[in-house]
């Protein structure tokens, strides 16, 4: 019983702190089929994550603080696309800038508005996504093995959590059952087709970087108004690149992205739970060596251990209309 | 891409256009400052004067530009073969390990000037050594050495966090560093060139790396468009389809250029740690190498512009630190952002502003051109 506790305590941190990976996964996964590389999912998360943190603090409201963080995320969204859809730029850098502006900015008005450091001032909890008993979970709570996993693990989480778990599936529909899903591929693989198509490429990628920008906000609010009261300066703490190492690991597919982003997740609480607790036989594991595992993973799969990770093929090119 | 406009004068192409891409960039910034409640007026001059109105602000302003020059020239190597190597920081980060294990071991031994030979060649093969498993990737498996070099720079980090509180914190210390290096592993400072300018430095660190940078951009320059190998290089990065047409290993070419560029970033390490601390502390690169992306965009990968470019940040860098002081809701984060701005508008945007300066430099050119045709015409009746 002790050990099961253990066990779905251990599973339950896994999957809150999955969560703003798999948002941000997403996120990616949008942006980079249709062509569109990503290394600014950190900075969008980021400011997402201190509109959040603002605008609850203002309004009270949790919704108003998830509104603003879409806006703002989708907001750094169009930069990148203005930069690198319209005027064809190079998207990694592009996406190195937003990642900048972000950090910059959230720390300087953050502190020119709160003056606390940095950080927005810590959120009551009627301004924030409240963790949801699902119905019977009390009451299935003493039922042995059924009720704890249904009282601990499945029950109790905010609904950005269960938001974030029903998008996988809703994204899986999007983008293999979708006209805009087919489209959205095509433009990623080979966009002088779609073109050829009578599809505008520019409106098709504008589209994919708006629903990127709009996960992103998402996951930025959990951060502040859901896992967190508030927002800290430097929140995201290199998310935004583990999300991108699921992507590459999930090889751009959204159902292999959520096992993905649990497997980071799970390391991740495997972590905070083992420091200063020693492994029989091996001994205390470095916590270091634990937070590195995510980009080892990422090397040693795209070294080809684990099989070729192929990006979609026009990823990172603009596309130039024939003259 | 096609150009259906004339082709811009060097001068604008290399001067105008970098010069416009910066002043929309400041421009965007001082709205931020104005969004804080300050005069980006106010700001400006006062980071000036940090900067430059004493001794000891032109001495960090150079000790920063040292770092800079070093992490810029490291970018732009890499960006002649068409690769980014975002790896800056975490190839510094690795190769400060080179000069500790120099510093630590010789620098009661031997003396500086023995000693820092020894230090530049550890940190650049460290550094090179941390470049060469992105590179391995992108030349083999096609892996792109952004994401690689990303995931580098965490390794870096989770690494040496793991050394400077387990392994090289000597015994009974608390701080994460390493003890101080004895004589041999201080380099000496450069007090005296300032002196020669007029400046009086007291404290400033700025040392002797700041002119082991500036032979570096010379060495780069001669390199990239004075040797066979930097002919490789370029041509790599203009087309990788004319390199191996041409019978240039793509294998050999990426995995050379982006040892180069670690080994760049590596050298990186010797002005904070044998310059300035001596010794080795948690996160001593600070972000410098990613100013490097800024400064070799703002740059145009050229070493001049880069030193040039990096003698920029280094004053916004300590010009920063001044404003803090008299405007508390600016902190050194307002750096960020403007290193953001620079390489969104530098980077991304380079060519936003060239179909207008084309137009305008296509009416100016076509006036100037009927202006001729008429004074011919003229001159003949």
């Amino acid at each position: 019983m002790e050990y099961l506790t253990t066990i779905l305590q251990l599973f339950d941190s896994t999957i809150r702190l999955s969560v703003p990976l798999l948002l941000a996964c997403l996120a990616g996964l949008y942006s980079e089929r249709s062509g569109i590389f990503d290394i600014g999912l950190e900075g969008k998360m980021l400011a997402g994550a201190f509109a959040a943190g603002a605008a609850a603090t203002w309004t009270g409201s949790a919704y108003a603080g998830l509104l603003a963080a879409v806006l703002v995320s989708v907001a750094l969204g169009l930069v990148h696309g203005f930069a690198s859809i319209t005027h064809r730029g190079n998207q990694i850098v592009s996406g190195v800038a937003i990642n900048f502006i972000a950090a910059g900015t959230t720390v300087i008005l953050g502190q020119a508005w709160f003056s606390q450091g940095g950080r927005t001032p810590s959120l009551p909890n009627e301004a924030r996504f409240n963790p949801i008993n699902l119905p019977g979970a009390d009451a299935m709570r003493d039922v042995p093995i059924i009720g704890p996993i249904y009282y601990e693990l499945i029950s109790g989480h905010s609904i950005l959590v269960y938001l974030a778990f029903l998008l996988v599936p809703f994204t899986w529909w999007v983008l293999y059952r979708t006209r805009f899903g087919l489209r959205l591929r095509a433009v990623g693989e080979n966009p002088a087709a779609v073109d050829t198509a009578g599809v505008s490429v520019p409106w098709l990628r504008y589209r994919a970087v708006v629903c990127c920008g709009v996960l992103c906000g998402v996951a930025g609010a959990y951060l502040a108004t859901a896992q967190g009261a508030g927002f800290v300066k430097d929140m995201t703490a290199g998310k935004g690149y583990i999300a991108l190492a699921a992507l590459i690991f999930a090889k751009w597919r959204p159902v292999q992205a959520m096992f993905a982003c649990l497997l980071f997740g799970f390391l991740d609480a495997v972590a905070i739970r083992m420091q200063g607790h020693p492994i029989p036989l091996i001994g205390e594991v470095p916590v270091q060596l634990m937070q590195a595992l995510p980009y080892i993973l990422t090397i040693v799969l795209l070294a080809g251990f684990i099989g070729k990770a192929i990006p979609p093929k026009a990823g990172g090119v603009a596309y130039v209309k024939e003259r | 891409m096609s150009q259906p406009f004339a082709k811009l004068p060097a001068w604008a192409d290399y001067g105008l256009l970098p010069l416009i891409n910066l002043i929309v960039a400041f421009f965007v910034a001082g709205l931020v400052v104005l969004l804080v409640g300050e005069s980006p007026i106010d700001a400006a001059v006062l980071m000036i004067k940090g900067a430059f109105g004493s001794g000891d602000g032109v001495g960090y302003t150079l000790y920063y530009a040292t770092n800079f020059i070093f992490t810029g020239l490291c970018v732009a190597v890499a960006f002649h073969c068409g690769l980014f190597n975002i790896g800056g920081e975490g190839q510094a980060y690795i190769g400060g390990l080179g000069v500790t294990m120099v510093g630590l071991g010789l620098g009661n031994v031997l003396p500086w000037w023995l000693v820092f030979p020894l230090a530049i060649i550890a940190s650049a093969l460290v550094g090179a050594l941390w470049a060469l498993i992105p590179a391995w990737l992108q030349a083999k498996r096609g892996s792109h050495v952004v994401i690689t070099t990303i995931m580098f720079n965490f390794i870096a980090a989770s690494i040496m966090v793991y050394l400077l509180v387990g392994v090289l914190k000597p015994l009974g210390s608390q701080a994460p560093e390493t003890r101080v290096f004895g004589d041999g592993g201080q380099l000496p400072g450069l007090g005296w060139l300032l002196n020669i300018v007029g400046f009086n430095m007291r404290s400033a660190p700025l040392n002797i790396s700041f002119l082991l940078a500036l032979v570096a951009a010379f060495a780069v320059w001669l390199l990239i468009w004075r040797t066979k190998l930097g002919y490789e290089i370029r041509t790599m990065g203009f087309s990788p389809k004319a390199a191996r047409y041409a019978g240039i290993s793509e294998l050999r070419i990426i995995i050379i250029t982006m040892m180069i560029s670690g080994a760049l970033a590596g050298m990186m390490a010797l002005n904070p740690i044998m310059g300035a601390q001596h010794r080795m502390q948690l996160d001593f690169v600070a972000g410098a190498g990613f100013v490097g992306i800024a400064v070799a965009l703002m740059g145009r990968s050229h070493p001049a512009g880069i030193v040039l470019a990096a003698i920029l940040f280094g004053m916004l860098y300590q010009g920063g630190a001044e404003i803090a002081f008299d405007m508390p809701n600016i902190s050194r984060d307002m750096i960020v952002i403007i290193q953001g701005l620079v390489i969104l508008f530098a980077g991304a945007l380079e060519h936003m502003f060239r179909p207008s300066l084309q137009r305008i430099f296509q009416r100016v050119g076509r006036g100037k051109r009927e202006a001729a045709a008429a004074v011919a015409t003229g001159g003949g009746q």
